[in-house]
Parts: C-alpha cells; structure tokens; sequence
C-alpha cells in the first residue's frame, strides 16, 4: 500500500485577519484533504483571534513568475513614471489635489 | 508549484553576485532565489534542529499536564503545549521551502541524524520544572529566537515573528508560577530553588558552545543567518535574568556570578562543556525515553494518517462520480 503510506500533499494557508482585509499568505501545512486542511489551519495558525477566514490551496495547484527579481516581466512598469501622482507638477496655489 | 520559466538561465557567477548583493543590501533571500549550496543546508540543518527542538521540547512539560494542580495550571499548560506544537510545524514548513520533505525531517529526527536543543534530554521532577521552564527555557529560547526575526532566509525570519510573539506568554506564566510557589510554604520555595538549580546550567548550554569552539558561526553571521555569537547572547541573558531572580528571591548556582562594573555587565561562571557534549551526543538523562516517545507517538499515529488519506481518496472519487451524475 505504497500509495496510501505516501506523505500528506502540502497545503498554502491564507488567512483574512478581519472584515476589510485581505487574505494573506501566513505558511504551509500537511493535510490529507482540503477540509482537514482548513481545519488544521485554524489550531496552526490562528490560535490568537489571528483569522476570520481560511483559505487553502494546494502548493502544487499554485503557478507562479520565475523567482528572478529583475525578471523582464516585470520591466514593463519600470518606465512608466507617468502612472504616478507624483509625475505631475500642480502649483501648491491649487487646493484639495 | 510550477514556474513561467524564464527563457536563459544566468551564469553562476551572476547568480552568486545577485545573492550576495542581497544580502549585503540585509534583503531577504526567498525559497526560489538561487542560493549556494552552503547556505541551504546550513539552514535546513539549523531550521530543522529549531523545529525537532519545539516538537521535542513538548514531552518535559506535557509529562505534567495531567497532574497539574488546578484547572487553570492545566488549561494553561495544555496551550503552552499547544503552542510548542505549532511552532515546530510553523518551522518545519519552513525547512520544506528548501527543498527537504516531511517525511525526511521526521526520519532524521528518529535517527538522530539531526539534532535537537540538550536542554530537552533533563527530566522534570517537579512541577517547579513547569515554571522554570518557561522562565529559563523559554526565556533563553526568547534570547536567542529574537534576533532571528531578522535572519536573511524570508521563510525563517517569518516563522519566529509568529513564534516571538507566542514566547512571551510561555516566559510569563512560568515566572508567574514560581510567584506564586515562592508566597507559598516552605517546602514550595525549596522546590522552586532545587528546580533552579538543575536548570540553570543547562539553560545556559541553550547557547551553544564558546565562540572560540563554535567554528560555523563567522560564516552564518556573513550570510546573516545568525545575527549574534554564542557568548553574546549568553550573556545578555544572564544580565537579564539576575534581576529576575532577585525579585523572585531564588539563588543562581554560580558563586562566580557577579556584577561588573568596568564591563557593565555580569561575569559568570563556565558551563560544564564535557556535560553539554555527553548530552549532545545522545547520553544526557533522557535522550533514549525523547525519542522513543517520538518514535512510539509517529507509529501509534500510522493508522490515523492511512485512514485519512484513504478516505480523501475515497470522497475524490465519489465526488468525481456525483458530479458526473448532475451533469
Ligand atoms: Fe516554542
Ligand atoms: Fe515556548
């Protein structure tokens, strides 16, 4: 029964710390299905009132840019400085902007 | 998780400057960055240490629980507990972003391959030893665990932000509960000393060896894995626990400690460092019981963990079919 001794796959855990928030990547957990997974994640990590919501994802399910931080992908938004309140001179005259 | 892939892969050498200007620049190195081979299993070796210590640092104090003596002691050693639980898998999620399994972790745990703190091979006689635990225990473990916070590995530094955050309450209800102990009788305030008097030493191995014998730590302090040496650490907390035990009114066992007034801090006396290496090596009073308890616990569990992934396979299945039927 190889398949059944095989270790639980790994879960992501995001947590919505309260109403307004949103839900934030806080770790990773082994569980047999999503729902023990939720379940774990509450005695993980929200022992402290930390949590009103639970999400869980298996790592495996999850796609992702490559890790590389000057990966060209994100070069596009490098150079546009015009998407920034701050690219645009306003005499200190004009009120409320 | 699979990955966009990028279409050239970096040379080396580019790849080795990129990391160490990261952390020259006390950036965070995350678990898919390249990172030299060192530098990984230096962390999988101190992580894993980490986590083995939480989840075998849970059979001293839980071997009181059912004879705490009063529901409150109980409730509040059942989520001390608790809580040592969920820092050993918070760290154990961190060993598995670089690259080790569950699995492995829990095997090299059983076998000895990787290490866990000494201080959990002493046994606990009383339950004083509930208190100094998490006074000293915990208080060193605080030490040493809140520089760590900033450690470069992103996932690492993550784990014992949450972890510092729980410490505290182990520290205080410790302290709180020889409080109590020492306004009680006689014989309470000499179990509190006696119980100080074993663990005093040891907390101070928690530490690790002297600098000059402790050869890896120039090298984690340049990776910034490490943010301070052995003895700086030991001593900052042996001049925050003085005062404490002062208050407390017990004695600390080294007729050598005392304040220094040129160094603005306390001189103290040499942890027994034959002691420490007997009991690294696996013959301190409890090594064997630890981790045959470990070994009795993940085997005893076997048939909960089979269980439960044949009944996720189960509802897959029977979920996959009732589907097909609505459709
Ligand atoms: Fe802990
Ligand atoms: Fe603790």
């Amino acid at each position: 029964m190889s398949e059944i001794r095989a270790e639980w796959p790994l879960y992501e855990v995001f947590v919505r710390g309260k109403r307004g928030l949103n839900h934030v990547h806080v770790g990773s957990l082994h569980a047999a299905d999503p729902e023990t997974a939720v379940r774990n994640a509450r005695d993980v990590y929200t022992r402290r009132n930390e949590g009103v919501s639970i999400w869980v994802v298996r790592s495996a399910d999850i796609t992702a840019s490559s890790p590389d931080e000057k990966d060209p992908m994100f070069a596009p938004s490098g150079d546009k400085v015009y998407r920034h309140p701050t690219f645009y001179e306003i005499p200190d005259t004009v009120p409320h902007m | 998780m699979s990955t966009v892939t990028p279409e050239a892969a970096p040379d080396a050498e580019a790849l080795q400057a990129q990391f160490d200007d990261v952390i020259a620049r006390n950036e965070r190195i995350e678990p898919r960055d390249w990172m030299p081979d060192g530098y990984r299993a230096t962390l999988v070796r101190q992580i894993a240490q980490h986590a083995h210590s939480e989840i075998i640092g849970m059979q001293p104090e839980g071997n009181w629980i059912t004879r705490a003596p009063s529901l409150r002691r109980k409730a509040i050693l059942l989520a001390k507990v608790q809580d040592e639980a969920g820092h050993g898998l918070y760290l154990y999620s961190a060993t598995e972003t670089l690259g080790t399994s569950r699995d492995e972790l829990t095997e090299k745990l059983l076998s000895g391959a990787q290490k866990y703190s000494s201080i959990f091979n002493y046994p606990t006689l009383s339950y004083a030893d509930v208190g100094t635990i998490g006074w000293l225990v915990d208080g060193a473990a605080i030490c040493n665990q809140v520089p760590l916070c900033r450690t470069s590995y992103g996932p690492y530094g993550r784990a014992m932000i949450r972890i510092c955050k729980e410490e505290s309450f182990h520290q205080r209800q410790g302290y709180e509960l020889l409080m109590t102990m020492m306004q009680g009788t006689d014989a309470q305030r000499e179990m509190v000393q006696e119980s100080v008097d074993r663990f005093w030493w040891p907390a101070l191995m928690m530490f690790g060896p002297p600098d000059a014998d402790s050869p890896n730590t120039a090298r984690s302090m340049a990776w910034g894995i490490k943010r301070n040496t052995n003895d700086d650490l030991r001593q900052r907390f042996v001049d925050m626990t003085v005062p404490q035990a002062q208050v407390l009114g017990v004695t600390l066992p080294d007729p050598q400690l005392r304040w220094n007034e040129e160094r603005g801090a306390h001189d103290f006396g040499e942890p027994d460092w034959e002691e420490f290496m007997r009991v690294v090596k696996g013959n301190g009073p409890c090594n064997a019981q630890r981790v045959a308890h470990r070994r009795r616990a993940w085997e005893d569990g076997a048939w909960v963990r089979e269980a439960a992934t044949a009944y996720a396979a189960r509802s897959a299945v029977l979920g996959a079919s009732r589907e097909g039927e609505e459709r």
